[in-house]
């Protein structure tokens, strides 16, 4: 008797909780961007209470930590039931093409995703006939932030061109404006380098120099390291010594006219020195790229032999939703990959990026893994460094070719 | 003969402990280093990694290819580095220990505060350095509080390099510095009236100083010239380095200073020696084993610095670039696991250089008490 009521309470347990076990969550969130995952748990502990949720979260920005420490797992044979990795190449270059996770095509059929997101991330999502992870969140790399008071005050307009921005440069520095670009450590460099490539090239030529249709030493992408050096020349000498906070902070206090830098600055700027957006701080899209989105996106993914599949599927099925989605991003400042988000619940900056997600070109960036495999990504940093340090435009292209065929770019 | 066994069978959980952990996986990172170990991206990361042998092909890489300039600075910076934290660990040091060992008021405070920097972590003090070092603040700003205009250095910020040569010449030097070392050995031979020795020294000396001027000129490692030399931006790190680990030297000279048996320097004064006479012809010599041991403890500690540079100048910064730096990002950011290991192996050869020789003389004069 006993036992039948153990099983029927079993039973009956399994049906209305329907999912039990655990489910480990692999991210870099922390800190300020610890509130939007924690509600995006919390989300999933009301549809699953029986699931136990363990957030493993391995601190430091971009991941830089967090990456280390999944290598170390995967290849020991214990990944987590999902994790947090940049969509696009930095996930296809390493994990895919290593045979190490399931393919989710399946899953965007089911929930209505090939119709929900752009077909432009889709194609930055997938690789040969798979569709291998869920974006979260979409932020863009190619903005450039100012603040209209001061620029009205020097008399200047922000440019449109990179021509415009160099002319604009020296009549700053005319009246006595030191650097006109605030600039940080060498990450935030190749950041300012992808927004100069992208305008120089157009979206075409830069989805070109990924796919290998376009050599770095072809005279176009050469003229790209041109234009950056010229433009360095705008910027403060002490920017391998700054943060990106640290540059946008000179732009808001007047010492620098403009910085370029991924939208996570209006979130800087809006929450933490709670400045408006729109009026205290404004933005544009990079000189040369209006129309164009140059997105970077965080995505879960599903590693073979996770340990409890189904709760991680059931993870990214919450992700990929537009009630997941508009939990997450109004607190993380980003803005929903999806296009039938709600746009009264993000700020004037969210929104207007809202728009332009779905009426803009969209391309990938190379520093926050988008269009590039993390063997060349990585690489790419000791590119910039031979620049910096030769400050010769054909040196920086060879030695960018050079580690494109190394790491077999575009194959 | 028990007894034999009975020290054998409790040596036994650690020599086979040792001999997996230690040696086992040194045994296997040499292996790692000679296979193509993320060459192909399918295999990097893939669960059961198939890694084909190439040979010494990762090392010629570093050493020649064209993409690994940056591996190639920071092995000049390495070894810039650890001349100047090691020089100046031991010069202030030794300097703080006269100045305590002559007993002055407060001795023991001094003392503490000296040796205190030693108990941070290199986090700690990289991370303090990094905010002292800041261009418009900190140390530069300190001539101000005296009515000095501020410095302007920009520290670690800087790209400036002296003491620049071609990679190239790099052979060149290699053997006239070792060939300038040999000589010197020999001379001590000589004056020792070791004879054995001191052909031996001069022979080797002599072929690789005559290589060096001959042959050695035409060695082209790479087909174009690369300029690599000492970065400014390391002072500000030596700084922060030699800040830590003086007092540890301090406190190592001090104890010599301590056991030095005051009949010989009653014995110094009674022959009129001078004060300098005394520190020169009796002091000295008599730190000089202490000297030795501080030294393997700094070298050993400079040729693995890692945590230091992270702290202050983070990973991405060329100019402050370590092997163990180029090293982690090459295996855990770009998956480039062999070559990741080929530096690994070079490392533990460098270290091996300064620490093998100890250890043997240390052994040997074991041996003969």
């Amino acid at each position: 008797m006993r036992k039948w009521l153990l099983a029927i309470g079993v039973a009956l347990g399994l049906s209305t909780l329907a999912q039990t076990g655990k489910l480990e969550i692999f991210s870099w969130w922390a800190g300020d961007e610890g509130p939007a995952l924690e509600a995006l748990i919390r989300l999933y502990k009301q549809k699953y209470p029986g699931v136990e949720v363990i957030n493993a979260t391995v601190t430091g920005g971009a991941g830089v930590n967090a990456k280390a420490v999944l290598k170390t797992r995967m290849l020991g044979g214990d990944p987590p039931d999902t994790f947090q990795v940049h969509a696009g190449q930095e996930l296809i270059g390493t994990w895919v093409v290593a045979d190490r996770m399931e393919d989710l095509t399946a899953l965007f059929k089911q929930e209505g995703w090939l119709q929900a997101f752009p077909k432009g991330l889709i194609d930055l999502l997938s690789y040969k006939g798979g569709i291998w992870s869920v974006p979260v969140n979409i932020h863009r790399s190619n903005v450039m932030w100012y603040m209209p008071a001061k620029l009205k005050e020097w008399g200047v307009t922000p440019p449109k061109t990179w021509a415009e921005f160099l002319a604009t440069c020296q009549t700053l520095k005319r009246k006595g404006l030191e650097a006109p670009l605030a600039l940080g450590e060498n990450w935030t460099q190749q950041h300012l380098w992808e927004s100069v490539a992208l305008a120089t090239l157009g979206a075409d030529g830069w989805a070109n120099l990924w796919s290998g249709k376009l050599k770095f030493t072809d005279p176009k992408a050469v003229a790209v390291w041109e234009t950056f050096g010229k433009v360095l020349d705008c910027a403060n000498k002490d920017a391998a010594g700054l943060s990106w906070q640290q540059a946008v902070d000179r732009v808001v206090q007047g010492k620098a006219a403009f910085n370029i830098m991924g939208d996570w600055a209006a979130g800087y700027m809006s929450t933490t020195l709670k400045l408006k957006p729109g009026t205290d701080f404004a933005w544009a899209p990079s000189p040369g790229t209006s129309g164009i989105f140059m997105m970077l996106s965080d995505s879960f993914g599903l590693p073979k032999g996770a340990k409890n599949r189904q709760n991680a599927l059931n993870w990214l099925k919450l992700v990929g939703s537009k009630e997941g989605q508009d939990a997450f991003n109004p607190l993380k400042g980003s803005i929903a990959a999806r296009l039938d988000s709600d746009p009264a619940k993000y700020n004037a900056y969210g929104q207007s990026a809202m728009k332009d997600w779905k009426t803009n070109r969209i391309v990938g960036s190379l520093v926050h893994g988008a269009v590039a495999p993390e063997s060349f990504m990585s690489q790419f940093g000791t590119v910039m460094e031979i620049f910096l340090q030769s400050k010769n435009p054909q040196a920086a292209a060879n030695a960018a070719q050079a580690i494109a065929n190394q790491v077999g770019l575009g194959r | 003969m028990r007894d034999r066994i009975t020290a054998f069978l409790v040596l036994l959980p650690s020599l086979v402990a040792v001999g997996i952990f230690v040696y086992g996986f040194i045994g296997q990172n040499v292996w790692v280093s000679l296979s193509d170990w993320g060459k192909n991206p399918a295999q990097a990361l893939a669960l059961r990694p198939e890694l084909r042998f190439v040979g010494l092909e990762n090392y010629r890489e570093l050493f020649t290819g064209f993409v690994d300039t940056r591996f190639r600075q920071s092995v000049v910076n390495l070894i810039f580095f650890t001349l100047f934290f090691m020089g100046g660990s031991l010069g202030l040091g030794l300097l703080l220990a006269v100045a305590l060992d002559r007993g002055p008021k407060g001795e023991g405070f001094f003392r503490t505060v000296f040796l205190f920097p030693m108990a941070l972590s290199f986090v700690v003090t990289g991370t303090i350095w990094r905010w002292l070092l800041q261009p418009q603040g900190g140390v530069n700003v300190l001539p101000t509080l005296f009515g000095l205009p501020p410095l302007g250095f920009p520290w670690l910020t800087t790209r400036a390099q002296v003491l620049v040569f071609d990679w190239n010449q790099l052979p060149l030097y290699t053997a006239f510095v070792v060939g300038l070392v040999l000589l010197y050995l020999g001379w001590q031979a000589h004056r020792a009236g070791e004879g054995k020795r001191r052909f031996w020294s001069l022979l080797s000396a002599s072929v690789l100083l005559l290589w060096a001027f001959t042959l050695g000129r035409h060695v082209q490692l790479l087909p174009y010239p690369e300029p690599h030399g000492f970065s400014l931006a390391l002072v500000g790190v030596i700084l922060a380095a030699v800040w830590q680990m003086s007092g540890y030297t301090m406190a190592l000279y001090l104890a010599g200073l301590r056991g030095i048996p005051v009949e010989v320097l009653e014995a110094a004064k009674v022959d009129g020696a001078s004060e300098w006479q005394t520190y020169r012809h009796v002091i000295f010599p008599l730190l000089a084993p202490i000297t030795l041991s501080a030294m393997i403890v700094l070298g050993h500690i400079a040729l693995k610095i890692f945590d230091l540079i992270f702290a202050m100048a983070g990973l991405d910064y060329a100019p402050t670039d370590v092997p163990a730096i180029y090293m982690y990002l090459l295996a855990f950011r770009g998956n480039q696991f062999a070559k990741g290991a080929a530096i690994g192996i070079l490392l533990l050869l460098l270290v091996a250089v300064v620490v093998i020789p100890y250890l043997a003389s240390q052994l040997r004069k074991e041996v003969r008490r």
